[in-house]
Formats: structure tokens, C-alpha cells, sequence
């Protein structure tokens, strides 16, 4: 194997760039935590690293292209997967018109709409965990955190963490991009499916901390 | 606490804390010297904080914590150019007799008041003690577990509990356990004390949704194996810690991984916890970043932090006039204006 490079340290992997069998890839990697106690850091380690792949390979039956997955160590914890080449929407959406912004989101909704039809919930929602590739399609990328599930409370938690990160990180064009997620996603699961799971956001942000709409 | 300098050009704010089981009084000068900080702590003589018999209880010790923090300061009420208190998030019927402390004072004194938001608090004195200067803040505390970052003029939430505060879920365990709460040493400090002499990792619920964590379900479960007496008490607490603790610090390094920041700085009153420092210190150290904690005198709710909160808000000319001084029981940190950071 050709020499690899770290290319992001994130919190629960670093990802190493590197070529294997002809190819770029991207090596995951889930380096054990010093902070938390071995046995508790293995069962998370190995449970992420087995559930990673399979929900990757799902969203690819769902139709929401996701990296390919060439190979998996779960004694070692490692993941080694095609590097998608691309801009992270992140970026893109700052750069982006009103017009474009909208387009991208409701494709961003339209992918998650067919995760949750399939049962898929990505668990980590954030627009730098999605990228646009250079055949205009946007790869989401990972699954660390998802879990295979058809319970309406995770479908609206997975969402509603997708409009808290835009909030966070695109507080100025929050709103307008989370509405047009929602358009994108109605309209793969259907304007009654969606409404019933815009209403369980609701009920969640209400259960949420400190929210004035509960006051009454 | 030292004598403040015989100048008259050395302004005095006086914070008033009173959102849960703690009433404090601190005073901080302009430039940041917290001169005294005087805290009595409400200790329900069963189960947990009920409302109205903590705020009886500010009511009966406002007064003498009042003359304390004169006396121990040496400032003269005639010596203070503004008043702040804890306007929210908080307890309605405790936050009220703070608020009715802190209007009185102004009223009788001529002051400028200036309602602080708790959460912010919180921040501002940590930042205040350990020189951070943009931190990835990770509070933690009875009401409140989060983690925020300052970003276009407000402490922005990256991630939070969605049920219970991480402290909420130390303290209801500890009951559970009919651990005695000792005025002064909180629940928190009893669990810790031993946990340090369980070594037995007992599974369970890890709970991470993206930055946000859920806390309850492991609560449940926790109570649950306690009630069964099959494990050790002290293994028990060792679990507990362990498990929510790895949580937050998960959701902490994932924060500081996003944002690329270079200083954590852990605040609250969970913050005095040995073990959750020791966590989020080799998060920091593995990210190059500086590890920040709050001494643990104003880890709890306190009075100094919103007396340097208010120094902060009367140099942003932040005045809240009283028909506008009511409490904000669900003041969001995110809602709260911080002019003064920039």
C-alpha cells in the first residue's frame, strides 16, 4: 500500500487519503479513545465499524449515492472506501445563489427521503457530511451514527438534526434551506407521510430546552 | 478576598444568582476582580428542588448573604455603579426573589440594573478565570448540558441533552440510591467520590444522536440494575460516570473537530468533576488545543459570574429597565444578546 496521508481528523475517525489496488481511497479509521474506559471504547468502536457498511450499502438500494465500501477490519476498526471527489455542500451552500441554494436543499431533502422510506437513518445530518461529486449528484457520507429503523420519532429526529445543523452553521439562510428540504422530501414520500413527520419535529422541539412555544 | 483599592474611579457590580437551589451574591469590579462571592445552597430535606420552597428559602438567607458580601468585600452599597441579576433560564419562583432583590437594590440605590442570562454567565466567568478567549464551551451543570461556541454575535448551540441535564441525571441517581446530600457537597461530588472505587464497567445505553445527546434512557437503566442490588454501589457510579461522561465528551470533541477552535473550556457545576476534566483534557491535548476549566468556586451557580456579566453588559451599555426586568424562565442561550464579544 502506497504511503497515506491524513486528510481529516474528525472526532470519531481520522481519514487517511491514500492509493489502494489502482485506486484513491479514503481509509476511516476509528483510532481508540484514550478518554473513555477500553471496553466501553471497543463495543463503540466495532459496533460503528460493523453497521457503517451495511447502512452505506443500503442508502445505495434506497437510490442515495454513498461511497463504495471495498473492504472492513473490525478487529482493527478500519473502513477502506472510494474517495469521492467533490466540494462538501457546507461550502457550497455559502457560495450559492438563493436559487441554487434551493435546488441543492431540495436535493438534499429528496435523498433523505428516500433513506427514511427505506428504513435508513443517517444519525449525523450535517452538510459537511455531504458531498457534491462531479457528476452533480450529492454523495452522503457517514453512517457512523445511523441506524436501520422505521419508527416515526427517528425519521423526525433525523430530520430535525438536519435543520439544527443549519441553523448552526447557515443561521442566515436556515430557514429557507430547511423549507426546501422539506419540499424535496414531500415530495418523495408524499405531502401526508411528510406532514406526519413534520408534526413529530414539532412535538420534539417542543420537548426541546427552554422553547417559548411551550409557554402558554 | 482583598480589600478593594480606595479609588473613585474603580466601578463595583453587584450579581445576584438565584435560578435553582443556590442564592449567591458576588461583586466584581469593572476591570474583573471578583471581590466576594458568597453562596447559601437550599437542601431539600427529601427528594428534589421543589420551587417555591427553594425561593422561601432565598427570601429568609437574602439579607444576611447580602450583608456577607459587603462585610467580606469591603465595598459600601454607596460604592456600586450597577446592579445584574440572573433575569433566566431558571426556576420562576426562585428567579423572581433574585429579581425582586436586585430591583429593590436599584431602586434604593439609583442603578442602572442589567438582566444577565445564566447560561451566558456561566461562559463569561470561565472565560474570565482561565484567559480562554474563543472556546469550545462545554457546560454542564443540574439544569443544563451543552455545547456552544460564539459565532455572529451569539454563543451558538452546537449540541444539547434533549431530556434530562447531565447533572439532573447524577442527582436523581443519587436519591435513587438514598445517598445523603450534605449542604455544600453536592449529589455530583458524592457519586464521584465513589465512583473512584468501582472499577466494574457495567453496560449501559450510550446515546450520541449526532451532536445531541439523550440521557434519561440511561437513567432508567442505571435506577433499574439498582434496584435489582445484583451490582456494587460504587460500580454502579463508576458506570454511570463512565458511560454519560464519554457521551458528552464525544459530542465535545466532535464540536471542537467541526469548528477547529483552539481552546475547550468546561464550565458548570459538573465541571468540578475530576474525571469528566481528565476526559476532556486528552480530547483538547489530542486536538492542540488549550484546556480551560472553571475553578471549581464558580464551577456552581454563583454570584460573581453574573456581577462580571453585568460589568460586561454596563460596558455595552446593556441596561435593563425594570418594567422590562422580568424573568425569562426559558431564556434560550442562543436568544441572548453578547455584544461585548466580538
Amino acid at each position: 500500500m502506497k504511503t497515506s496521508t491524513l486528510f481529516k481528523k474528525g472526532a470519531e475517525a481520522s481519514l487517511y487519503l491514500t492509493e489502494w489496488q489502482d485506486r484513491k481511497v479514503i481509509i476511516k479509521k476509528r483510532l481508540p479513545k484514550k478518554y473513555r474506559p477500553p471496553r466501553l471504547d471497543e463495543q463503540i468502536r466495532t459496533y460503528r465499524t460493523i453497521h457503517e457498511p451495511q447502512l452505506v450499502h443500503g442508502a445505495k438500494q434506497a437510490g442515495v449515492p454513498t461511497p463504495l465500501v471495498y473492504q472492513v477490519n473490525v478487529k482493527e476498526a478500519t473502513i477502506i472506501m472510494e474517495f469521492i471527489e467533490g466540494k462538501q455542500v457546507k461550502e457550497l451552500l455559502n457560495e450559492q445563489s438563493e436559487k441554487e441554494r434551493r435546488h441543492t436543499c431540495a436535493g438534499i431533502g429528496k435523498a433523505i427521503g428516500r433513506l427514511h422510506k427505506f428504513g435508513i437513518i443517517h444519525g449525523d445530518l450535517t452538510t459537511s457530511n455531504m458531498i457534491l461529486d462531479h457528476e452533480e449528484r450529492i454523495v452522503f457520507l457517514d453512517f457512523g451514527l445511523g441506524e436501520k429503523t422505521n419508527e416515526l420519532e427517528a425519521k423526525a429526529v433525523d430530520l430535525h438534526l438536519m435543520k439544527r445543523a443549519l441553523q448552526s452553521t447557515h443561521y442566515q439562510v436556515a430557514q429557507e434551506c430547511f423549507n426546501a428540504v422539506i419540499d424535496g422530501y414531500s415530495s418523495v414520500l408524499g405531502l401526508e407521510k411528510a406532514k406526519e413527520v413534520l408534526g413529530k419535529i414539532e412535538e420534539i422541539e417542543r420537548r426541546g430546552r427552554y422553547v417559548t412555544e411551550r409557554q402558554t | 478576598m482583598r480589600k478593594p483599592k480606595n479609588s473613585a474611579n474603580i466601578g463595583y457590580c453587584l450579581g445576584i444568582e438565584s435560578t435553582a437551589d443556590d442564592f449567591g451574591i458576588g461583586i466584581s469590579t469593572f476591570q474583573g476582580e471578583i471581590l466576594t462571592n458568597v453562596r447559601d445552597t437550599y437542601v431539600p430535606a427529601e427528594g428534589g428542588i421543589h420551587p417555591r420552597e427553594a425561593a422561601r428559602h432565598h427570601a429568609d438567607v437574602a439579607a444576611r448573604v447580602l450583608e456577607e458580601s459587603f462585610a467580606e468585600s469591603g465595598v459600601k452599597p454607596q460604592d456600586l455603579s450597577t446592579i445584574a441579576f440572573s433575569q433566566g433560564p431558571g426556576l420562576g419562583p426562585c428567579l423572581r426573589t433574585g429579581a425582586t432583590v436586585a430591583r429593590a437594590l436599584a431602586s434604593y440605590l439609583n442603578l442602572p440594573l442589567a438582566g444577565v442570562n445564566h447560561c451566558v454567565a456561566h461562559i463569561e466567568i470561565g472565560k474570565l478565570k482561565t484567559g480562554a478567549n474563543d472556546p469550545i464551551t462545554l457546560y454542564v451543570s443540574g439544569g443544563n448540558t451543552l455545547v456552544a461556541a460564539f459565532d455572529a454575535g451569539r454563543y451558538r448551540i452546537f449540541g444539547e441533552t434533549l431530556d434530562i441535564a447531565l447533572g439532573n441525571c447524577l442527582d436523581v441517581f443519587a436519591r435513587e440510591a438514598g445517598l445523603r446530600q450534605k449542604s455544600g457537597l453536592p449529589f455530583g461530588a458524592v457519586i464521584e467520590k465513589l465512583a473512584a472505587r468501582g472499577d466494574k464497567l457495567i453496560s449501559l445505553p450510550y446515546c450520541v444522536k449526532g451532536m445531541d445527546i439523550s440521557l434519561s434512557g440511561l437513567l432508567t437503566a442505571a435506577t433499574n440494575l439498582l434496584k435489582q442490588e445484583k451490582y456494587a454501589l460504587e460500580d454502579l457510579c463508576y458506570s454511570l460516570q463512565e458511560t454519560s461522561f464519554s457521551m458528552v465528551t464525544e459530542v465535545t470533541e466532535r464540536a471542537l473537530a467541526h469548528t477547529g477552535r483552539m481552546e475547550v473550556l468546561l464550565t458548570g457545576g459538573v465541571a468540578a468533576n475530576k474525571r469528566l476534566q481528565s476526559m476532556i483534557r486528552t480530547i483538547a491535548e489530542e486536538h492542540n488545543a488549550r484546556f480551560c476549566v472553571v475553578p471549581s468556586e464558580f464551577a456552581m451557580d454563583n454570584g460573581a459570574m453574573i456581577a462580571w456579566t453585568g460589568v460586561l453588559a454596563h460596558n455595552c451599555n446593556m441596561i435593563t429597565p425594570v418594567e422590562k426586568s422580568f424573568v425569562k424562565l426559558r431564556w434560550r442561550l442562543e436568544k441572548a444578546e453578547v455584544p461585548w464579544v466580538t
